[in-house]
């Protein structure tokens, strides 16, 4: 990251110099100089998962109101869910955050293996439940059109789910670009922080939608 | 800039016309690719309006179908907010934050292009409806209404106002991150210009917000494609739910349309009253103060909607806590212009303008927050000429304001100041002889959305329709100059206002590196009325400039 230093004398500023009125007394920063921004990619990409969040919120309201409103919720004749096979991927998810976590630890020392190894477990993890959640879809009584409760459960399930989807598909990605030499490196690693952290949000979301749908 | 450009070739003004056709990431080719776009859509959405007061001129349904009355406003609102108003603004912001904050570009370059070019064919699509039977709910798409046949075009309605609002969300990313991250040296906070304030706020607002409108037509996309149960009572779903949800961005949105405009006229009044703005601080915080307060208010929408008593106390209260803040600016407006040495151009009576009629539409809002009277005017016209004061009032007027102002920079040429005159005067003319009447209509009861009306209203409304025509008219002489002076205009130079922010320290149209060195900032950016020495010494010893305290 290059620091900047004013240099040249004052006056002949860019704004002076074009008659520029009285705000700006400029000189300094060197054209091509000033790249000094740092790489804003991961803020950028937080902002993006805040927003995110409020999609997730705004669906966790929508479910919140029907249940609130509702005089009984379930709605009277909606089968027991499964909880068995829903407990064990919410493990596999949690566990699976951590695992993903030791690729960050791992790329600060340069070791490219590792960040492979502990994607590829992750993307397994992350897998493993995704066809959990299918064994689940496949073994349940009601639909998406058998009144809201089903609704609301396979429309949220199946917008996690595809959040899901989403990070293997940037798991992947990650791994192959990792062939490539040099595009990772201690320094400079945004496709792996970033990817690591979309997983936490996926992981956080499906806690929430778990104590939502199957707990409370 | 001789020099700079032999040794920066890049350093060079964007040419030509089919660098506007191209998937340029320079923001300031994607901020007038935004202009140009989205006043397109405006002139169509704008015909959209004549033929909804063609069909007006008589109390019979008789110019249209009444199923295509419906889609015309559907259509006419949807257009105005999401293809025009929103991204207009967008198109301002895009070309003025960076060189307003000394920066090179935005933060993410090829996103910005990405989210300009998801308007287009958003636009298109939209277009595209009227074809096999355009959408008819009104633009808030309430179900049951909208999950009824025809069921085409209120999917494409649906999928235009998703790919809208990802282009809206990814524009807001970008500014934020812009804002926060890029600002050059010495640009502090509280030492941006306005509009660079407005625009953070704003785009903290779509990042918010709109996530939720896009669950929200997803919710309905299913209730209506696939026939899950949402907001269909039959099977336990809930139609108000989609309101909330609805209101809960789209109210908002109210605020992302008007909050940027205001930052604009924070910029044009000092300008051309050659003072420092009145209250610099007081007004940057109170657009976050709105935009807080702007989260807690939607269901002032729903007073009739089945809304529990303590709720309809609550929102009314909230809604009617929010003319503080925007007070705050409007005084602080008008403190700007007493005693300054005010220049009538184009862009300063478009701002007066805007400050007259925003703050008629202002009260109306709260005279529309009040419980009591809302249940009494809900769904009349009286809505309509409020919502109008404020979108139409309000923003249109501060960006043809902003398009007075910054045009000169965007190609370096005047727009003709007789003929923008004369813009002005049949836009003023024409928009109060379209929407005063309206509050009048409203309050007899006469109700929206509907293709014919009682007769005893029909003198208003051959008033309001022929005002609407005059609107249409008022277009004409701002095209002609706009094209007339983009290649014939007087020559502009850098400066022609004898602005002091920092997009008017570089040449115009700027380069397309915008600066040939990164300014550094010394002081805030409105002391108008002081001499360089004056300012110099006060920016050393962070002292005051005469009598004037720059806020800051």
């Amino acid at each position: 990251m290059q620091q900047t230093t004013p240099n040249e004398p004052t006056s002949s500023t860019a704004a002076a110099s074009m008659g520029m009125g009285t705000t700006v007394e400029a000189e300094a920063l060197q054209h091509h100089e000033e790249h000094e921004h740092g790489d804003m990619r991961l803020f950028g990409f937080t902002t993006f998962l805040i927003s995110e969040t409020m999609l997730f919120l705004g669906l966790f309201s929508a479910l919140l109101t029907y249940r609130s409103v509702a005089l009984v919720w379930p709605p009277a004749g909606t089968p027991e869910l499964e909880k068995l096979i829903p407990a064990i991927n919410t493990v596999i998810l949690i566990a699976s955050s951590l695992v993903i976590h030791q690729a960050s630890d791992a790329i600060k020392k340069n070791n490219l293996k590792g960040v492979r190894q502990s994607f590829l477990i992750t993307l397994l993890m992350g897998a493993t439940f995704l066809a959990g959640q299918l064994w689940e879809y496949a073994h349940l009584s009601f639909g998406l059109k058998s009144g809201i409760f089903g609704s609301t459960f396979y429309v949220l399930t199946g917008f996690h789910g595809l959040h899901v989807f989403v990070g293997l598909l940037l798991m992947g990605t990650v791994m192959f670009r990792s062939m490539k030499p040099n595009h990772y490196t201690a320094e400079s690693h945004f496709g792996i922080e970033a990817t690591s952290l979309y997983w936490h949000f996926v992981d956080v979301v499906w806690i929430f939608l778990f104590l939502l749908l199957y707990v409370l | 800039m001789v020099d700079a450009l032999q040794r920066f070739p890049e350093m060079e003004p964007p040419a030509g016309w089919r660098t506007y056709f191209s998937f340029s990431t320079d923001h300031k080719v994607i901020g007038i690719q935004y202009l140009v776009t989205t006043f397109f859509f405006y002139m169509i959405g704008g015909f959209l309006a004549m033929l909804i007061r063609a069909e007006l001129l008589t109390p019979a349904s008789d110019f249209v179908d009444p199923a295509v009355y419906n889609s015309l406003f559907t259509i006419h609102a949807t257009i105005m907010i999401f293809l025009w108003i929103i991204p207009a603004l967008a198109g301002f912001g895009n070309y003025l934050v960076p060189l307003m904050i000394g920066a090179r570009d935005m933060a993410f370059p090829r996103l910005n292009a990405l989210s300009f070019w998801l308007i287009p064919p958003g636009g298109v699509l939209l277009m595209s409806s009227f074809f096999w039977g355009a959408a008819g709910a009104g633009w808030t798409s309430y179900p049951p209404l909208s999950i009824q046949d025809p069921k085409l075009g209120e999917a494409i309605w649906i999928s235009s106002v998703a790919i809208l609002g990802t282009s809206s969300i990814m524009a807001a990313l970008n500014f934020f991150t812009t804002i926060l991250k890029m600002r050059t040296k010495g640009m502090d906070l509280f030492r941006m210009p306005l509009f660079v304030w407005s625009v953070l706020v704003a785009s903290g607002i779509t990042l918010l917000g709109t996530p939720v409108l896009t669950g929200a037509v997803i919710l309905l996309g299913f209730d209506l494609l696939v026939g899950t149960s949402f907001f269909n009572p039959t099977g336990g779903g809930n139609p108000v739910v989609y309101q909330h949800m609805f209101w809960f961005y789209s109210h908002p949105a109210v605020y992302i349309m008007v909050l940027p405009a205001m930052g604009m006229i924070s910029e044009i009044l000092p300008i051309f009253a050659r003072k420092p703005i009145f209250g610099y601080r007081a007004i940057a915080i109170s657009s976050i103060s709105i935009s807080v307060l702007g989260f807690v208010v939607w269901a002032h929408h729903m007073f009739t909607s089945g809304t529990p008593e303590w709720m309809r106390m609550f929102f009314m209260i909230t809604s009617m806590v929010i003319a503080v803040p925007t007070g705050i600016k409007v005084f602080s407006w008008v403190a700007t212009l007493w005693g300054g040495k005010i220049r009538f151009t184009s862009a300063m009576l478009f701002a007066l303008g805007f400050v007259s009629l925003f703050v008629i539409g202002g009260l109306s809002g709260i005279v529309l927050a009040s419980v009591p009277v809302n249940i009494h005017v809900h769904n009349t016209y009286f809505v309509v000429a409020h919502l109008h004061y404020v979108l139409f009032g309000g923003s249109v007027f501060a960006i043809y304001s902003g398009f007075y102002c910054w045009f000169p920079k965007m190609t370096g040429r005047l727009l003709n100041e007789f003929w923008g005159k004369i813009h002005f005067f049949l836009t003023f003319v024409g928009f109060n002889l379209c929407f005063l009447p309206m509050h009048t209509l409203g309050l007899q009861g006469m109700p929206r959305r509907v293709a014919d009306y009682d007769p005893q209203f029909t003198n208003l409304n051959v008033i309001v329709s022929l005002g609407g025509f005059l609107l249409g008219i008022s277009t004409l002489p701002f095209i002609v100059n706009v094209i007339w002076s983009w290649s014939k205009g007087k020559e502009a130079g850098p400066n022609p206002w004898n602005a002091l922010s920092l997009e008017w320290a570089t040449s115009s149209p700027p380069p397309v590196e915008n600066f040939e060195k990164l300014p550094v900032v010394y002081a805030p950016p409105y002391w108008y009325g002081s001499t360089l020495e004056e300012v110099k010494k006060a920016a050393l010893t962070g002292g005051r400039v005469g009598k004037h305290r720059a806020g800051n």
